[in-house]
């Protein structure tokens, strides 16, 4: 079979994956950079019987594909930072009623409208932190525009498996930016779907003890009644205020993430091997410290990249991992140094963490941590 | 055993969390019955609520039930019927939950015309928080956040569904359950947004602020200040003037979004 190669944009390859994954319903509100993804799913998703529709805010267009994956859609939505802030509060419900969906965020300069057209990381602590309450999040970071379509895939797939909205956070680098990629043919990558129950409705428990990863949930109108709320509930559904189902929903939302690290993170690591300076980097920045490390190499200075795609839950363990290993690490981000202050929390074993920031609209280039890295390496 | 009973959650849910006296309960059993007078299966059934004393009712009723966020539950099933549009989906809201934080979302749904029923629950007041003043609690009316009255116009929910596209509207009272039945059951079986504003005393708040008094004499005040829109139409306006009119206002025939949206992917499958 001839090969589906194509040039195209991180937001492009973004929609496509997303059909790919089998998503059957859009629903959002425009904003730059995140627009193409919208108009994209806009176009292919009838094609296919799925549903697209523009809403008239990004709360409904987050809480229409709540409503939509109740009733067993696989559901999207797409926005950037002023979008993504609105839906907050409904990204807590997500998490709560636990309903699977992906959100994807095109992340552009803020705070507030900031810089509609130009890129930033600066929205990676809103990802874990924005909604209110206690509860993990998974948020997951491509670097290239093939990424964008493999990590919108798992996202679906995470989605489905742990029952909850995954973010993807794209930044306007990779969702602008275009490159040439080879669109996987169907079934070269997995694609998960969660089981219906088998069990009779009598029997049936919506949040029953054991299937928050991985286990049946009935759609509704499939014959199991059952409520959902944001309200904390029991394992049927229902609104509680006893102590010990508190206690129970509150550790199955915590113990899904934090029972389930491996299966959930991914590390990329390029010349870690001998490395005295690593380079922490994600997204669009990643890119830049990729070039800056092949060039420090060729100067014959011992750097690698260590570049994390799942950012929520963070990878503590392989990031302690690499600080015991080597001299320095460089932070190279878009932003303040949104991550920064992860890598200092995990830093036990005092070593130099210098931080390479760029936060003006205008991608890190890879001179600049070229500069950085030439600099430790004195 | 009374029939109501087989539409009602089995097990631990009661006591319920309305007050005594409140409209809410009457609301819900002519929504029931309104459903079995159309013989469909609970299991086709999908109650959608936003946030507030009214919203808690998808507790109550044996459907498929989402109790969203305030304000919000128009987005959620708009998502629910587009994506299963076999599903029969109710709406339960109040004044507060529709008109203010939803407000939005509202008039949009009733633009698009998604094949909805909503029943806007409306006591004049926020019941859930307290007894603040909402958008249709009548100008000069009291409300914890009104101390002296409060200076704000209030929404005719009717005429801004009609206005933003709806295509039935209709109005009843708690105190004539029966009427609001039939229009329950009438808005169910219409096509495309329909709404039942269903006017339910709050006596706890509303009431109370307001010296209304208790909830019998509040649904005694409902009788003798109600008038059918048929009635109302061939009375001077000074005898309709300050009155509750009920009945069904606006009744369209039109093709649901659902329907619509199904000619577009026809279209986009070259069909
Ligand atoms: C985002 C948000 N803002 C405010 C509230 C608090 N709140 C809960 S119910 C309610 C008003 C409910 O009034 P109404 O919709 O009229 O319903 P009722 O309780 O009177 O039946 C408010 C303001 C909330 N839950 N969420
Ligand atoms: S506060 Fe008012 S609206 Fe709420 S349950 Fe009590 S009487 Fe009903």
């Amino acid at each position: 079979m001839n090969k589906d190669i194509r040039l195209l944009q991180g937001n492009e390859a973004c929609a496509l994956g997303a059909i790919y994954a089998g998503c059957d319903f859009f629903g959002g509100y425009p904003i730059t950079p995140s627009t193409e993804i919208a108009e994209d799913m806009a176009l292919m998703l009838p094609k296919k019987g799925g549903k697209f529709i523009q809403m008239e805010d990004e709360i409904a267009g987050i809480g229409t594909i709540l409503g939509a994956a109740a009733a067993g859609a696989k559901a999207m939505t797409a926005t950037s930072g002023p979008g993504f802030s609105l839906m907050m509060e409904l990204l807590g419900y997500g998490c709560m009623a636990e309903i699977p969906c992906v959100i994807v965020n095109v992340q552009r300069g803020g705070p507030s409208t900031g810089l509609p057209t130009k890129g930033a990381q600066a929205d990676m602590m809103q990802a874990r932190w924005g909604t209110h309450g206690d509860h993990p999040t998974i948020a997951l970071c491509p670097s290239s525009v093939e990424e964008s379509f493999k990590l919108t895939v798992k996202a679906f797939n995470l989605a489905e498996k742990f029952r909850m909205p995954v973010i993807l956070l794209l930044d306007e680098f990779i969702g602008h930016m275009r490159e040439k990629m080879e669109v996987p043919a169907p079934g070269q990558l997995a694609v998960y779907t969660h089981p219906q129950p088998t069990v009779s409705p009598a029997e049936y428990t919506h949040y029953g003890d054991g299937s928050s990863v991985g286990g049946p949930y009935a759609s509704m109108g499939s014959g199991y009644r059952f409520n959902i709320t944001g309200l904390t509930h029991d394992p049927h559904g229902f609104p509680t205020g006893r102590a010990d189902e508190i206690q129970w929903k509150m550790d199955r939302l915590k113990e899904k993430i934090e029972g389930h690290r491996p299966e959930l993170l991914e590390v990329d690591q390029e010349f870690m091997d001998d490395a005295e300076i690593a380079v922490f980097a994600y997204g669009g920045a990643a890119r830049s410290a990729q070039q800056a490390i092949r060039e420090a190499r060729a100067k014959g200075i011992k750097a690698g990249l260590v570049r994390p795609t799942t950012i929520w839950p963070f990878p503590d363990q392989a990031l302690e991992e690499v600080l015991r290993r080597v001299k320095t690490m460089i932070v190279a981000e878009i932003s303040q140094g949104q991550l920064l202050g992860e890598i200092q929390r995990l830093n036990q074993t005092h070593t130099r963490v210098v931080p390479v920031q760029r936060y003006d609209g205008e991608m890190l280039t890879p001179n600049e941590v070229l500069n950085a890295i030439a600099e430790v390496s004195k | 055993m009374h029939p109501s009973y087989e539409m009602l959650r089995p097990g631990k849910k009661f006591p319920h969390v309305w007050c005594p006296g409140c409209g809410h309960g009457i609301v819900q059993g002519a929504i029931i019955r309104a459903v079995q007078k159309l013989g469909w299966s609970r299991d086709e059934m999908v109650m959608v609520s936003g946030i507030g004393c009214s919203s808690r009712m998808p507790v109550y009723v044996d459907f498929n039930s989402l109790h969203t966020a305030h304000g919000r539950a128009l987005a959620f099933a708009t998502g629910v019927k587009l994506h299963n549009p076999k599903l029969h989906v109710i709406v339960i809201t109040g004044d507060g939950d529709a008109l203010a934080i939803g407000g939005n979302h509202f008039i949009h749904a009733c633009r698009r015309n998604a094949d909805l029923t909503v029943i806007l629950m409306n006591n004049n007041i926020y019941g859930m928080t307290g007894g603040q003043y909402s958008p249709t609690t009548p100008i000069g009316k009291r409300a914890s956040t009104a101390p002296y009255g409060t200076a704000e116009r209030d929404f005719d929910p009717c005429a801004l569904a009609k206005a933003a596209g709806a295509a039935f509207t209709a109005r009843g009272v708690a105190y004539n359950a029966l009427e609001l039945e039939k229009l329950i059951e009438t808005a169910l079986t219409r096509k495309g947004f329909s709404l039942v504003e269903a006017i339910s005393p709050c006596p706890t708040l509303y009431g109370r602020l307001n010296k209304e008094g208790n909830a019998v004499k509040m649904l005694q005040w409902q009788k003798a200040n109600t008038i059918n829109i048929k009635a109302a139409e061939k009375l001077p306006v000074e005898q309709t003037a300050g009155k509750i009119i009920t009945g069904i206002f606006h009744d369209q025939e039109t093709v649901p979004y659902t329907e619509i949206y199904d000619r577009i992917i026809h279209k986009a499958q070259g069909k």
